[in-house]
């Protein structure tokens, strides 16, 4: 039943990705170019929101829809968030697409984009391989 | 056009992607983030000794129903309420493909360099299967994506996230500037 509600969510999410056109690979072009509002628009709307409602569940401490608490872990920074950060931006530039567009592009009837799906999952695995060579 | 087809302005679209960050933290105490579902599949379907792959994936697969919506968000956003036109970038942008000879602007991306076979070309093969790579490999060495550290993160107001955003903008400016150019001239 949770999980139901999760793909509801999920539904939103991806909603409005792709009619606010944040899974086309011209809008990313365009906003590493610097040449139009609407990507850092949609970022500088994502952000504050999220905020308003983290800061509206923790000042009325409010608990989860099963009355368990609400907690946010803290993400730790490590060397990886830079280098990461930096080889993921690559692959935005190069595919037009972060995780979350990926699965909503495959949804909007881009069906090759499966393939690069795949080969993210590749990376993801290739990563896991070779962590403990990697500086941390 | 009807308002439905319509694509949506930025100032609709940022808050509804906010929005998802309370709203799965109500519902059962769950951060925003898509890219760890690429390592549950890793774990899913390659159930071995990685430490990284090492844990219960069933535990955490409200994520895979989250981006199944997804899927289903693209869908209903890219099929059923499809944008008949073409996406409206700015000028200077469509100058800049038409130079790049990116003259087929249908859709949401373009079809003559994401299509199966394009794969097989060298071009194709860099900007899906090694850019896919780049995708999968760099968030999770990044410890998250767009989602994760860009909304979730920064929402959080968490300082490795702003150095992650922060990267990923660098890696996709330096990289779209300095050697897309060369791989769309292929």
């Amino acid at each position: 039943m949770k999980n139901i509600q999760y793909l509801f969510v999920g539904i939103i999410f991806g909603l409005a990705l792709t009619k606010g056109e944040a899974i086309s690979w011209y809008r990313i072009q365009e906003m590493f170019r610097f040449e139009s509002f609407h990507m850092f628009g949609i970022f500088m709307t994502a952000i504050p929101t999220g905020a308003l409602g983290l800061f509206l569940i923790r000042n009325w401490n409010l608990k989860t829809m099963e009355g368990t608490a609400i907690d946010v872990p803290v993400k730790k920074y490590h060397h990886g968030v830079i280098i990461g950060s930096l080889i993921f931006g690559f692959g935005w530039a190069l595919t037009g697409a972060c995780p979350g567009p990926l699965y909503a592009q495959i949804g909007s009837g881009s069906l090759v984009t499966i393939i690069t799906l795949l080969s993210a999952i590749a990376g993801t695995w290739t990563y896991g391989r070779f962590q403990s060579y990697l500086p941390d | 056009m009807n308002i439905l087809y319509s694509p949506w302005p930025w100032y609709i679209t940022g808050p509804v992607i906010g929005i998802t960050v309370p709203l799965l933290l109500l519902i059962g105490n769950k951060q925003l983030g898509i890219s760890s579902t690429l390592r549950q599949i890793c774990d899913a379907c390659l159930p071995g000794t990685l430490p990284l792959f090492n844990y219960d994936w069933k535990k955490d697969s409200w994520n895979l129903f989250f981006a199944g919506g997804v899927l289903i968000g693209g869908l209903i956003g890219g099929v059923l309420l499809a944008n008949p036109e073409q996406v409206a970038i700015s000028q200077n942008t469509a100058a800049y493909l038409d130079s790049a000879g990116v003259h087929d602007r249908s859709g949401l991306l373009p079809a003559g360099l994401f299509s199966w076979s394009s794969l097989a070309t060298t071009k194709g093969f860099l900007m899906m299967i090694v850019g896919g790579f780049f995708v999968g490999f760099g968030t999770r060495y990044a410890g998250g994506c767009t989602s994760g550290h860009g909304i979730m993160g920064l929402s959080a107001l968490q300082w490795p996230s702003l150095v992650a955003t922060t990267c990923f903008f660098l890696g996709g400016i330096i990289f779209s500037h300095l050697v897309l150019p060369f791989i769309l001239a292929l």
